[in-house]
């Protein structure tokens, strides 16, 4: 069918909302990046199969939807109207949930959200920090209906924005979303009002709108877990904004490493398309967009967006030099505005409430919320939304449920390669644009990842420059050249090599780097190292001076022993030693010879009896 | 015909084949600008790598030069212009990978396998790559095997994980 108006928008919310409310339970089976890994194919499978094979089919609607959040704990399962939230279900544990929760009504306490800090099991979702805590905005669908149904979008308010928007002025949308503050969710937090009110004003025979899929930070997956949950809310989000700018061509570029969202996207675009929702004269409102899904090759400076442009139009992604900039000449020199996964996802529910609903959260210049994507040393990894302001403690220990295996907390690494850590002194600051700066880290496009205690930053921050160095585009000397440099410094402190004047140079580079490079990847490059070297200089010169590693990561650094009281003298270190520097008698305690030790842990790998210590 | 005349003929029927598919690929994007990654992308799909007969095609089916055609695939890593073997076996080395111990499993790899990161075994069979974040950081560390992420791996979970594509 053919969506012409709001009218017909209301008319199949009322049918899809009629159709999902004869049914007694609703069984929600999450299709998320982390449960597919966790083979909830299987589970979904299984629970249509088991549903119909029990005759519940009228009874029990099965729904398979986009993330829910907590990604480690996949599959996860939500049962309504009961909302009863169950963890790792395997088809023998639907099948249980099915026999006792949906026929009988019993809860089945162990099988629910398991909370580290509370040390008990809480089956109601609303009930769980994790979930309660977090106020959604950007993934008010995502998880909540299935992904690939442009009905249940509808239903749930979906169009209604963009129905909304045709009926405004192209500054009276600009007008909102600048008043509602809304800043750019890719990192860098320009303010989308400015940014498009510039693209409406740019003259030009076409225009474009852009949104940056390319989620290449390390340790990022929420722009994925949008896309793949909630693809129509994309659609309109850069609808909107096409219709505000004057644009009819939209692109969404895609990292290729996301096959999941690529074939979501398309599907829903089709989708789309079929129900006029996109192409000409979009729901009756005269004017035309259309949407095409450019993927990416494997490139992180294609996340830069003059990079990206090259690479939408099919050449190697090395970024321009601004000015001009895009909303003046960018994609085939056509004026362009381009955004982020996240900020589009914001644009909707603005239009809808207005402003000051949405300004009603965060604090300062930092209004509305962030997705954070949790990993690392953390309980509760996985995508959550919170209001701007939170302080990271609360998102770290509270939603987050705080540090794995009982270790101390060491930093929190936020922005990936371009961004920097904080420490446990800082960890009440609140989370927005200028706080975050200010401790020269940044907000980045929302991947935290958190350092337990054996973590070593020397190592994390040579970890990042051999990423930077990996991808450096190679087109400017300062990023190719200099970059380099500032790897081989940091290879050499890792391994003990380094004199104290090596930190020096580290800074001094990082500095020229930052002014010189001709983009952002160059210009953020440094930021690990200048941020670790400030928060944990201690550590540079525990490797430089005492040539140790503290936190007996760099193996280069560690020295490996033998327990005496623990050894049994089984002689199975010896025999996988390469260097053969392991010596003792059979049933008595060997000993490694620490000069001829090439550090390579075989012996620490095969010891049985856990007799092998790193120091 | 000799079984070898045979099996060659087979050959080159898929090679002909493969090659009518990609021209129908360029053919589909002929009206639209800047799709060369995209056919890329596709090429790479039907011959599972590009070498330089496919880039050539791609050129002068696309009004390109091959150098031109070659600068861009060379760009990006996702293009590979030597071929696959039978098992990709990727290590994800994102921040959050990292941080939970994809280095190790590096390495029990290369123990297992006898081979380095970008080598494939004699028998062709398993290849190691570094990946740089799969998404999946939830279930740091991860090792995607062709389009199969196993999550939360230890380095003993690794032999087990290489004996499931082995007698395929």
């Amino acid at each position: 069918m053919r969506v012409n108006n709001v009218n017909d928008l209301k008319a199949i919310a009322e049918k899809y909302n009629a159709e999902i409310g004869k049914y007694e339970h609703t069984i929600y089976v999450c299709g998320g990046g982390g449960c597919i890994s966790s083979k909830c194919q299987d589970t979904k499978n299984f629970v249509d199969g088991y549903i119909k094979e029990q005759g519940l089919s009228d009874k029990v609607n099965v729904i398979f939807t986009g993330c829910m959040g907590t990604c480690a704990m996949g599959p996860v399962v939500l049962v309504e109207p009961e909302r009863v939230y169950y963890v790792h279900v395997t088809p023998e544990r639907a099948k249980e949930i099915i026999d006792r929760q949906i026929l009988k009504g019993e809860v089945i306490e162990e099988y629910t959200f398991f909370d580290a800090n509370l040390n008990k099991h809480i089956p109601c979702i609303d009930d769980i920090p994790f979930f309660a805590e977090q106020v959604q905005i950007v993934l008010n669908k995502c998880g909540k209906i299935p992904f690939d149904s442009v009905e249940a979008y509808i239903a749930k308010g979906g169009f209604t924005a963009a129905a909304k928007a045709f009926t405004m002025t192209q500054q009276q949308i600009i007008d909102e979303v600048t008043a509602s503050g809304l800043r750019g969710r890719g990192g860098a937090g320009f303010p989308t009002g400015i940014k498009w009110s510039a693209g409406m004003k740019a003259q030009g025979e076409h225009k474009c709108i852009v949104c940056n899929a390319d989620e290449g930070d390390p340790g990022a997956f929420m722009d994925r877990s949008a896309i793949e949950g909630d693809p129509f809310c994309l659609i309109e989000g850069m609808m909107i904004g096409g219709y505000a700018i004057g644009a009819n061509n939209g692109y969404v570029y895609c990292r290729a490493e996301y096959p999941v969202a690529v074939e979501r996207f398309n599907k829903a675009l089709d989708i789309a398309r079929e129900w006029g929702l996109l192409g000409k004269n979009v729901l009756g409102s005269g004017f035309d967009f259309d949407i095409e899904l450019r993927i990416g090759a494997g490139a992180f400076v294609c996340g830069e967006e003059t990079a990206l442009m090259n690479s939408i139009q099919g050449e190697r992604g090395e970024p321009r030099q601004k000015p001009p900039f895009p909303f003046e000449s960018g994609l085939f020199n056509y004026p362009t505005i381009i955004n982020n996964v996240e900020t589009y996802y914001n644009i909707a529910e603005i239009i809808n409430r207005g402003a000051d609903w949405f300004a009603q959260y965060g604090v300062g210049k930092s209004k509305g919320t962030k997705v954070f994507a949790l990993a690392g040393d953390v309980i509760n990894t996985g995508i959550v939304e919170v209001p701007m302001g939170m302080s990271l403690r609360k998102l770290i220990f509270e939603i987050g449920g705080g540090i794995t295996d009982g270790m101390k907390f060491k930093a929190a690494q936020m922005g990936g390669p371009s961004g920097g850590c904080i420490t446990e002194k800082n960890l009440d600051t609140s989370v927005d644009y200028e706080s975050l700066t200010a401790l020269g880290a940044i907000m980045g496009s929302g991947g935290l990842i958190v350092m337990g205690e054996n973590t070593c930053m020397v190592d994390t921050a040579r970890f990042f420059m051999q990423f930077i160095q990996d991808e450096s585009c190679g087109k400017c000397t300062p990023c190719r050249v200099g970059t380099k440099r500032m790897l081989e410094i940091l290879e050499r402190i890792t391994q003990g090599k380094g004199t104290l004047e090596d930190l020096d140079t580290l800074e001094e580079l990082s500095y020229t780097i930052k002014d010189t490079a001709m983009c952002g990847l160059g210009q953020t490059a440094p930021n690990p190292v200048l941020s670790t070297l400030a928060n944990f200089r201690d550590e540079y010169v525990a490797h430089i001076v005492d040539k140790t590693c503290p936190a007996h990561i760099c193996s280069a650094l560690a020295h490996y022993y033998i327990v005496p009281e623990k050894c049994k003298g089984c002689t199975l270190c010896a025999r996988n030693c390469p260097v053969q520097c392991i010596s003792g008698k059979v049933k008595e305690p060997h000993v490694i010879d620490q000069d001829k030790c090439i550090k390579c842990g075989a012996c620490m790998t095969n010891c049985k009896f856990g007799a092998v210590i790193k120091k | 015909m000799s079984d070898v005349a045979k099996n060659l003929s087979a050959a080159d029927k898929e090679t002909q084949a493969n090659y009518e598919k990609l021209a129908n690929v360029i053919d589909l994007y002929s009206g639209k600008e800047g799709c060369l990654i995209q056919v890329l992308h596709a090429a790479q799909e039907i011959f599972g790598y590009l070498p330089f007969e496919v880039q050539k095609f791609v050129a002068d089916n696309m009004g390109f030069s091959v150098s031109y055609v070659s600068s861009v695939s060379s760009f990006y890593s996702f293009f590979s212009t030597t071929p696959r073997t039978k098992h990709d076996v990727k290590v994800c080395l994102g921040t959050a990978c990292y941080v939970r111990g994809g280095k190790l499993l590096i390495e029990k790899l290369q123990e297992l396998l006898g081979i380095g990161v970008g080598e494939a075994t004699a028998d062709n069979v398993f290849s190691i790559h570094v990946t740089r974040c799969v998404g999946a950081c939830g279930l740091a560390p991860v090792v995607v095997v062709d389009d199969d992420v196993f999550k939360q791996v230890k380095p003993a979970d690794i032999a087990g994980i290489l004996d499931q594509y082995r007698g395929e």
